[in-house]
């Protein structure tokens, strides 16, 4: 029996120790095994009254899809949220991560929690994991000092931008945004513009599908609007059904008891200490 | 020294799924009708089923510029044999050629997917199935391409197909009926295209009959 085969570090975190095992294994020939991306196009905007959030909702796995309504808008904090791509489980535990860092600051300082805090503790993980974890985040939020729009790479750089799209998606979500874009959006026309730009995405990129989902944040409030659209409806179902038949056969039903009734009789006294 | 591998590779993959099901009188051949490359969608309408001979409709999905110059050389090869024996090609015919000329190119094949559709001498459904290279088996029913692990499993289980060992041996041919089975087709790609990326738009049916040839288009999810 071999012992443990990878030591883990004493603070946590990645092992690297198989890195050069695995290269070699490329080398000749084995595919590595493919992770949960999801595809994605996640996209924000800057309008009149605060940020707008949008996302599709398909998840991928290689040529699968894995999730046909996944959740791609992370909450952060009651005035902040976080769209992810990327691999699902990296953009869902950091996210996660930095909710609950965010939280016990808010205790801390007393205080609503802002978006650059956010921005700071992610990038800061991100680039100490120098790209590893394949998370693209669009941060989007509205704090005591106005509304804020970020983009955050796997690798820890970040933008900041009036309007902004991530993911396998963003071109097609991009040349929506970079046609219609102007400052001053109200409400309804910065939704509008949102929800076309998933479209887009959804329609146009192969990774993307299913329904859009927005996140309206302003001054004091927020709307979550989960599958705001869904412009994916199943085409076609079969008027009669289909049945499938019960393959098993039973040949023999025996119960056959494991022990036999036992009696019991009082034999003298009790046991006594 | 490692080996030094290819940074550019002569095959493309564009996606799509290819259905055939073969009835007692009847056979129904079916395509969707997206071509993609990567992420991207190049043409949502784009025929993946094409008329060899009367009886023979071949469908292909996979890299399409080989689907293309494998076709021609189908073409030609066809008229040749009008010329020479002055009838059409018949279905069985067709199938062993294709299985010739997917051969020929044992080592640097065409890369394509096929599943061959369309009616014996006695008016009975066959429906051939390849691999890359030209094996080919007649089978009562069958799906190729990228959504033909999700459908292959379903016609399975609905179709049941008789285990070859059986004797005397039985025909695959399903006795179903032609609404029954367009029925199927419709169920079984609107399942795939939720599953499957490369799978979707709109579906193209034929269904090939003594008198003639029949062909639907149905829409499917375009995302």
């Amino acid at each position: 029996m071999s012992q443990s085969a990878v030591d883990v570090p004493p603070k946590g975190g990645f092992s690297f120790d198989l890195c050069k095992r695995n290269d070699m294994l490329i080398q000749k020939g084995l595919k590595a095994p493919s992770f949960l991306k999801t595809g994605t196009t996640i996209v924000g905007l800057i309008f009149k009254d605060g940020v707008i959030l949008g996302a599709d909702t398909r998840a991928t796995e290689g040529p699968i899809v894995a999730d046909k309504n996944c959740e791609k808008i992370h909450y952060m904090a009651p005035n902040i949220y976080c769209c992810g791509a990327g691999t699902a489980a990296d953009t869902e535990a950091v996210t996660d991560m930095v909710s609950s860092q965010l939280r016990l600051h808010r205790y801390q300082t007393g205080r609503d929690s802002r978006v650059i805090t956010a921005l700071t503790l992610l990038k800061k993980h991100l680039f100490s994991y120098q790209g590893h974890v394949s998370a693209a985040l669009v941060l989007g939020g509205v704090d005591i000092t106005g509304p804020h729009l970020h983009t955050i790479y796997p690798h820890g750089s970040t933008d900041t931008l009036p309007f902004a799209t991530m993911g396998s998606g963003s071109l097609a979500a991009m040349s929506v945004f970079e046609a219609k874009y102007k400052e001053g959006l109200t409400r309804d026309e910065g939704i509008k513009l949102v929800a076309e730009a998933i479209c887009s995405g959804i329609f146009n990129d192969l990774g993307s599908g299913s329904n859009v989902d927005i996140c309206v944040i302003t001054k004091g409030n927020k709307e979550y609007l989960r599958n705001y659209m869904e412009p994916n409806p199943r085409t076609y179902v079969s008027s009669k059904g289909y049945s499938f038949s019960k393959k098993t056969e039973v040949l023999l039903t025996k119960i056959t008891p494991l022990m036999e009734r036992v009696e019991i009789t009082e034999v003298g006294e009790a046991m006594e200490e | 020294m490692t080996k030094q591998h290819a940074n550019w590779s002569p095959y493309d993959n564009n996606g799509g799924t290819c259905v055939a099901i073969a009835g007692s009188d009847y056979c129904v051949i079916a395509a969707d009708t997206r071509m993609s490359t990567g992420y991207s969608i190049l043409s949502r309408d784009y025929s993946k089923i094409h008329k060899l001979a009367d009886k023979a409709v071949l469908s292909s999905s996979g890299f399409q510029a080989d689907v293309k110059a494998l076709q021609k050389v189908l073409k030609s090869r066809h008229l040749i044999y009008q010329h020479q024996h002055n009838k059409q090609m018949s279905c069985p015919a067709m199938a062993q050629l294709l299985s010739n000329t997917l051969y020929f190119k044992r080592f640097f094949p065409y890369y394509a997917f096929n599943v061959l559709g369309g009616l014996d001498a006695e008016g009975k459904g066959c429906v051939f199935t390849y691999d890359a290279v030209g094996s080919y088996e007649k089978v009562g029913y069958s799906a190729q391409g990228s959504g033909s692990t999700l459908i292959m499993p379903f016609l399975d289980n609905q179709l049941k197909s008789p285990s070859p060992l059986l004797l005397p041996a039985q025909d695959s041919i399903t006795p179903l009926s032609e609404a029954e089975a367009v029925d199927l087709v419709k169920t079984v790609f609107a399942s795939a295209t939720e599953r499957d990326i490369y799978t979707g738009d709109k579906l193209e049916i034929m269904i090939l009959k003594a008198d003639g040839i029949k062909t639907e288009l149905i829409d499917l999810r375009k995302d």
